[in-house]
């Protein structure tokens, strides 16, 4: 087996003693399934109304992350301003927040008594509880992931190709349509998987903010916490699940980009 | 019909300039880096605000500071070429050079045509359907000409197109560029470096240095005989600065005289400042004081050897007023008899005949 | 000293007793959902009590070979409705739970508190339509407080511990409904003895008391 340049032999221990980490829980959880129920416990009702939830509103909070991702990503990669530095790690934030904290303050900002939800209470429209909700929750905590994935893309791919697109008679709209965004297409990819895979996986803040109850707000996870309770199988079964479901992602775009190379 | 008119202060990179450049013309742009010559092609190409000026395209008015007139850089249409030829990597050649006419709202049809004409043009039709990253840097300049040149741009701008390429790319593109660039009454303003380019392209020169003009003329006279430092030393001419005295004589600073002919279509003036201007294959190179006719002799400090295809060029120490330091041209066999070596003091000799004194 | 979470601030303090009773002890507490702890005990965990919010719990710590002895009951804890302070809503009885518009959390079934909640729909009849079914009894006393259910199922004793933010409603059918809490001392226990004593006085006159002013009725 022929070894890449410049690695010395002994790198390839603590490599693999990392793999290792990662793959032996979930190996565990495969081992530990009862293999027999496996199937009626992911079919059953309770699962299968989740796991539709869970991938409904992570693509839904997916979808809301590039639409806002995108247009913040490529602001703060290309301005010099004072302002915009100040933003930044405002911006990071739910990355350092535990789920529970920043459900909380979704809870004070958007529940019946918020500071913005008690106008939107009056106006008849109630966020907690209800899936829209869940999809702000998962929204929260993703964002970040997109905006670094893609401002990390942007600032490499820098501003020359605009530049070039401009002068060749293309208004900002034009170039950002035909030029910036086909441009950072691999970024996106990337930043959109990260995403929907942090938003799949979201639970503390959906806990906080959005409760708990079938069909509605009971994603997956929020399933697992609770059949922990009760049916100790249906939750290593449906951990399972999700960590299949988290797997067929990943590779998904994985062999994508493979091919794209 | 498309004159250029600028005129561009910008503070903060030193610049204060004025110029035209008139329909048809290609001008060069010479100086050294960080001398504003970029600066000045954004402020024509609309990316950039002057604190004070104006760009005038034709009749059209780009920009005033004035009248607090800009136009966008996108409605301009001036064009740019720079050393990287930025094609768009994820659309192929035809669609790189189509871009132009399809942002401005053609067709796809009409835009396709376009494309393959302009294609057809530089010579690089068989390339159409090749994606950016299988090109070569020559071949991707050629589709960077076309796809500017499809903008139907009134004015040109080249920030050293040719400096990324080999030897013979460059003479390819060099070639190409003399067919297109100045054609439709189009005008162009072109940064370079390379005597050649100069030579086989421009029609004028402008010698920036700290964001000043400091020489402006026509290309042949300019390199034949420069009076700005950086052209003197792109153009490979030695220049002496001084005044003209009694006798045809060139007083220099700290008192060294230059002996010449003054030159015929303008001769200089005595009293005023004059420059003695002399190729280095004048120029002999002696170990000791010489005795004999020739006049000129000036003790000077090795600086530089350099090879030349046609023997050594050695290059002195800077001229005391911050001019290029006089260079003499000697054969092979020359230069090894005298086994020099940079810091040694040699004497250059110039006889006063290969001396012509121009007005300065 | 494993105890389900509803048994916090009475544990700790019967705690406070026992240590000045018995000096040179010290008392350590793990406060978690009865479930967690059995499922931390299965899988190893060492401790040498384990006072559960249910007879369920208790039974599958039985099943799994974990204890010393026979489990013993000492608390029982009913539900109560809670709501905002001062009931602004003037909900008043368990069916009125079910009145339109309102916004009512409970505990999911497969909790201890929520079990409970769901014999008592059984019982009466009336299935609630809640918009939240939490997993413990904190987070349905948190939605309430934080003013954003109306109305929820808790214990007693958690809205006693609430105090004046919330607003208790007591209804009859809890009665039907009522947990049991088990108290075991563990096989794997290495203080047998103190941790008798402990169980002891959970049991005895002191424990009850402090037991009772925190709400728990009679096992």
């Amino acid at each position: 087996m022929s070894q890449p340049a410049g690695l010395p032999r002994w790198i390839y221990l603590p490599a693999a003693v990392g793999v290792l980490f990662v793959a032996l829980p979930l190996v565990a959880i495969a081992a530990k399934v009862q293999w027999p129920q496996f199937f009626s416990l992911i079919t059953s009702e309770s699962s299968r109304t989740a796991l539709l939830l869970s991938l409904r509103t992570a693509a839904a909070s997916t979808t809301l992350c590039l639409l806002l991702g995108v247009p913040m990503a490529l602001v703060l990669a290309r301005s010099e301003g004072w302002l915009v530095r100040l933003v930044r790690p405002f911006v990071l934030l739910p990355l350092v927040l535990p789920p529970v904290v920043g459900g909380i303050a979704l809870l004070y900002t958007f529940g019946r008594l918020g500071l913005i939800g008690q106008y939107l209470d009056a106006a008849g429209i109630r966020i907690a509880f209800s899936t829209t909700a869940v999809v702000l929750a998962q929204t929260f905590v993703s964002l970040p992931f997109l905006v670094i994935a893609l401002e990390g893309a942007a600032r490499s791919a820098g501003d020359r190709y605009e530049m070039v697109a401009t002068t060749l008679g293309a208004r900002p709209t034009t170039v950002w349509w035909r030029v910036s965004l086909p441009l950072l297409a691999p970024g996106l990819v990337s930043g959109a998987v990260l995403a929907f895979a942090r938003a799949l996986g979201e639970f503390g803040a959906t806990l906080t903010f959005a409760g708990s109850r079938q069909g509605v707000t009971r994603t997956l996870p929020l399933e697992i916490y609770l059949e922990r309770e009760s049916d100790a199988d249906a939750a290593v079964a449906l951990s399972l699940l999700l960590v299949a479901v988290g797997a067929v992602v990943v590779l998904a775009v994985g062999v994508g980009r493979l091919r794209d190379e | 019909m498309s004159e250029l008119r600028l005129r561009a202060v910008v503070a903060d990179r030193g610049v204060d300039l004025e110029f035209s450049v008139a329909a048809g013309e290609v001008v060069a742009i010479l100086g050294p880096n960080g001398a504003g010559k970029s600066t000045t092609l954004h402020v024509i190409a609309g990316l950039l605000r002057p604190d004070d000026g104006l760009v005038h395209v034709g009749n059209k008015v780009l920009s005033d500071t004035a009248t607090g007139i800009f136009v966008p850089a996108h409605a301009r249409r001036v064009g740019l070429l720079l050393q990287d030829p930025l094609l768009f990597p994820h659309l192929s050649v035809a669609a790189n050079v189509a871009f132009a006419p399809r942002s401005r709202g053609r067709g796809r049809r009409v835009a396709r045509q376009a494309a393959a004409h302009w294609l057809k043009q530089v010579d690089a039709a068989e390339l159409a359907d090749r994606r950016p990253r299988q090109l070569s840097g020559g071949q991707a300049q050629r589709v960077a000409i076309a796809r500017a040149l499809a903008a139907e741009p009134d004015v040109m701008l080249l920030d050293e197109p040719l400096a990324g390429l080999d030897v013979a790319a460059a003479a390819a593109i060099r070639k190409l560029l003399r067919g297109v660039l100045a054609g439709n009454g189009r005008s162009a303003l072109m940064v370079t470096h390379d005597l050649l380019d100069v030579l086989t392209l421009a029609d004028r020169v402008l010698v920036l240095e700290s964001g000043h003009i400091v020489e402006s003329g026509p290309a042949a006279t300019v390199v034949a005989v420069p009076r700005s430092h950086f052209a003197a030393r792109l153009a490979g001419v030695n220049v002496v600065s001084g005044t003209l005295d009694d006798g045809g004589v060139v007083r220099a600073d700290r008192g060294a005289r230059w002996y010449g002919r003054p030159a015929g279509d303008t001769p200089p003036q005595r009293g005023q400042p004059t420059i003695a201007v002399f190729a280095p294959a004048a120029v002999a190179v002696y170990r000791d004081p010489p005795h004999g006719s020739p006049r000129n002799t000036v003790a000077v400090t090795v600086a530089e050897i350099d090879t030349r295809a046609s023997g050594i060029r050695i290059r002195a120490d800077q001229q005391p007023d911050g001019a290029p330091g006089l260079a003499a041209d000697i054969t092979t066999d020359a230069a090894a008899e005298l086994q020099l070596a940079p810091g040694e003091q040699v004497y250059f000799s110039v006889k006063a005949q290969e001396i012509t004194l121009h007005p300065a | 000293m494993f105890a389900a979470a509803s048994l916090k601030s009475s544990f700790t303090e019967i705690g406070e007793r026992f240590k000045t009773d018995n000096p040179g002890t010290s008392v350590a507490f793990s406060f978690a959902g009865s479930s967690d702890l059995v499922t931390e005990l299965t899988n190893g965990a060492t401790a040498d009590v384990f006072a559960s919010a249910d007879t369920k719990n208790m039974d599958k710590a039985t099943q799994a070979g974990l204890l010393a002895g026979e489990p013993v009951n000492f608390a029982s804890n009913t539900l109560v409705i809670a709501v905002a302070a001062g009931d602004p809503k003037k909900i008043g009885s368990f069916a009125d739970l079910n009145r339109p518009g309102l916004s009512v959390v409970v505990c999911a079934p497969q909790v201890p508190c929520g079990a409970a909640t769901q014999r008592v729909e059984d019982a009466t009849g009336i299935r609630l339509n809640p918009v939240s079914e939490e997993s413990s009894v904190t987070d349905v006393l948190n939605k309430i407080t934080s003013g954003q259910a109306d109305a929820g199922l808790v214990y007693v004793t958690d809205a006693r511990g609430a105090g004046d933010k919330v607003t208790t409603v007591p209804f009859p059918e809890a009665a039907g409904a009522v947990n049991t809490y088990p108290i075991a001392v563990l096989k794997r226990s290495a203080n047998s003895e103190v941790a008798h004593k402990f169980v002891d006085l959970v049991t005895g006159e002191a424990g009850q008391k402090i037991l009772a002013q925190a709400g728990f009725a009679k096992p």
